[in-house]
């Protein structure tokens, strides 16, 4: 089974946001960047289909050349194969524009199965997955728990509010990893000194047959307008006194005060 | 502008989340001088059109057909996209549950559109509409408008809208959606219940959450005693899902489920940064926590330091005597 994993090069959850002076950007200079959590799951399950059924993982991610790391994360847990997808012309494409850079780089390299992050944390769009497997025409299911095989065809778990659907896809496919799905190991020394020995592809706008219209700034479909940190909240009160009469007084502000009741 | 908003039904009936979807579509359409307009797709669903009428649909696209039972991004998608262009829509709404985040992109990538995910606010300047949106889990907020003139999608975060009462004619429309089982190349086969019949923490308007200081999953009745009595959801900390005392679906963070409940009780959990990301839009939070100086006191409106295991059960009874006094 050859399978394609879309990894985002991202900021940690650690990171602590702060908003440029214009407000038309966010300063990440003491952001610490690594692999994007749910792309982890979606590496891990990848080597691990390769290791039961043989075929090839190619890791791709659209970034700029910092983004290599991210594609080394993946080369060093196991993947065969990397390509950066990087242009200028790429630069302030929303979901829709990374897409199409994704799908087009799909078209090239035969697959079974694209595996994506449920989501990338940062810009939280939970949309790229999807767009991809759209823009290819072969089917998608998001938030993907439990993954089995029946013939040509997926059985995935995908959560839903108050419980799990099985939705069965046939291949090829798209799924979206959702934490629960694999436990991701950890890239082995020899993982590690192997991966630097890879090669990393490089593909551009042209190597990938793409009109600059359709990615980048002038594809998208939004505009910014603003960033801002979230209003501080008012300041709380702490309770004193018996235990007891802290929760008589809690329960009487939440109903009375807070009307949260 | 015209407004097309998608009605998620599930067994029939209407989520809470659509009707607030399509509050916001009337009062978007109102706003812009446009109009707006309700797609639900099911199986034996005509009926549902009248109570989006009562929320302020104009018109109802109907998609009643025997390939919608189960549900299908595939057919799903197909349908939407087909009532978003019969209707000429400059915009489509959706809720950001668990359907409408499978289905946008795949509407919107197949009519080309920009998407903004996870709405929390919206107003309208000089006739085009700004949307707000949390980005690192609800550390920053972006606000973003449509390129003009271009089409585009919205999903709206549940339980932050109200729904309100505006009765239009909500006049159906049924739907030539043009779906063949050809096209069905995913569905759901079966839906499994979680147990215990307790909300999900994105839909529950109360949230009760525990942490690490639960100190294991023989702990968790007492929270899930006071969640039934407010008649809320159990939520939880990574360090409390990553134990295995609870399912990940109850994990709270920039790594779980990002909620904005009305109210938010965290009992024993510290209010490490990625938690915080995931609750600190909650209108009133409540810390329960033995030390004063754990994190969480910094966001809480109100805070006990103490005990969970005396607190939370007082609580539970004191939340239960109120009721019973109506
Ligand atoms: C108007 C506008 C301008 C923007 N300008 C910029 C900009 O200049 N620079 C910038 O970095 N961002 C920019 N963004 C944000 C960028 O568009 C988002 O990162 C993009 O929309 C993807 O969304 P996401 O990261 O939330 O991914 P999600 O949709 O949450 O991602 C889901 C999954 O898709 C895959 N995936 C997502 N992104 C990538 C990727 N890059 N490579 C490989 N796989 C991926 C991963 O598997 C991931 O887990 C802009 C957004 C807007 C709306
Ligand atoms: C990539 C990444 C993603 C993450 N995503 C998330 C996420 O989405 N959500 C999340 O929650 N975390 C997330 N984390 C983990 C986060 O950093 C913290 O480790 C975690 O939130 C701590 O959980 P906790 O507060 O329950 O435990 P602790 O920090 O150990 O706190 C336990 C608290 O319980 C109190 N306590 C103990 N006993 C009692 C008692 N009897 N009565 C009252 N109080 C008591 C203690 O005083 C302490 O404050 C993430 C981490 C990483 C690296």
């Amino acid at each position: 089974m050859n399978v394609l994993v879309c990894v985002k090069h991202v900021p940690d959850t650690e990171t602590r946001v702060k908003v440029k002076p214009d407000g038309m950007g966010l300063d990440l200079a003491e952001a610490n960047w690594v692999i994007n959590p749910y792309d982890e799951f979606a590496v891990e399950e990848g080597i691990r289909l390769k290791e039961k059924l043989g075929g090839e993982v190619t890791a791709l991610t659209v970034g700029d050349e910092e983004a290599t790391k991210t594609l080394r994360q993946a080369l060093a847990m196991g993947a065969d194969k990397a390509v950066l997808l990087t242009d200028a012309a790429f630069q302030g494409g929303d979901a829709l524009g990374i897409a199409r850079v994704l799908a087009a780089a799909a078209r090239k390299i035969p697959f079974d199965l694209i595996l994506c992050g449920k989501h990338a944390v940062g810009e939280d769009n939970q949309q790229v997955g999807t767009l991809v497997a759209q823009l290819l025409d072969v089917p998608c299911v998001t938030v993907v728990t439990g993954l089995e095989f029946d013939g040509q065809a997926a059985i995935c778990k995908r959560e839903i509010e108050g419980g799990t659907e099985v939705v069965k896809a046939s291949l090829p496919a798209l799924i979206t990893c959702q934490k629960g799905l694999n436990e991701p190991r950890y890239p082995s020394l020899k993982g590690i000194m192997a991966a630097k020995k890879k090669e990393v592809l490089k593909w551009g706008l042209a190597d990938l047959g793409l009109e600059a219209s359709t990615v980048g700034a002038t594809g998208a479909g939004f505009q910014l307008r603003k960033l801002e940190l979230p209003p501080p909240r008012p300041e709380g009160k702490v309770l004193a006194g018996e235990i007891p009469d802290q929760v008589k007084e809690l329960v009487r502000l939440l109903r009375e005060e807070a009307k949260a009741l | 502008m015209k407004i097309l908003v998608f009605a998620e039904q599930r067994d029939g009936k209407l989520k809470k989340a659509s009707l607030e979807a399509m509050s916001v579509g009337r009062e978007l359409a109102d706003a812009t001088g446009g109009e707006a307009a309700a797609v639900v797709v099911g199986q034996g669903i005509s009926g549902l059109a009248a109570e989006l009428g009562k929320v302020g649909a104009d018109k109802v696209f109907v998609g009643d057909d025997a390939l919608f039972a189960a549900y299908s991004n595939d057919a799903f998608g197909l349908a939407v996209g087909k009532a978003a262009q019969a209707y000429g829509a400059d915009c489509i709404l959706f809720s950001a549950t668990a359907m409408g985040k499978d289905l946008a992109p795949k509407v919107t990538a197949r009519l080309g559109m920009g998407l903004l995910s996870d709405v929390t606010a919206y107003s309208v300047e000089g006739g085009s509409p700004l949307f707000r949106r949390p980005i690192y889990a609800g550390k920053a907020f972006a606000t973003l408008t449509p390129v003009p003139g271009k089409p585009f999608a919205v999903t709206l975060r549940p339980n932050v809208f109200p729904v309100a009462d505006k009765a239009k004619a909500g006049e159906v429309v049924p739907l030539d959606h043009g779906v063949t089982p050809g096209d069905i190349k995913s569905v759901v086969q079966q839906i499994l219940t979680a147990q215990g019949g307790l909300l999900d923490v994105a839909e529950a308007n109360i949230i009760v959450s525990g942490g690490r200081g639960m100190k294991g999953p023989e702990n968790f009745p007492i929270l899930e005693a006071l969640a039934k009595a407010l008649g809320g959801a159990v939520g939880a900390s990574r360090a409390a899902v990553d134990s295995g005392w609870i399912g990940h679906e109850h994990q709270v963070g920039q790594t779980g489920k990002v909620v904005s409940p009305g109210l938010y009780i965290a009992c024993g959990i510290s209010g490490a940064i990625q938690h915080l990301a995931g609750m600190s839009s909650s209108k009133v939070i409540v810390a329960v926590n033995k030390d004063p100086e754990a994190p969480i006191f910094k966001v809480a409106t109100y805070g006990i330091v103490g005990d969970l295991f005396e607190v939370v059960p007082l609580m539970t009874k004191a939340v239960e005597e109120l009721k019973a006094k109506g």
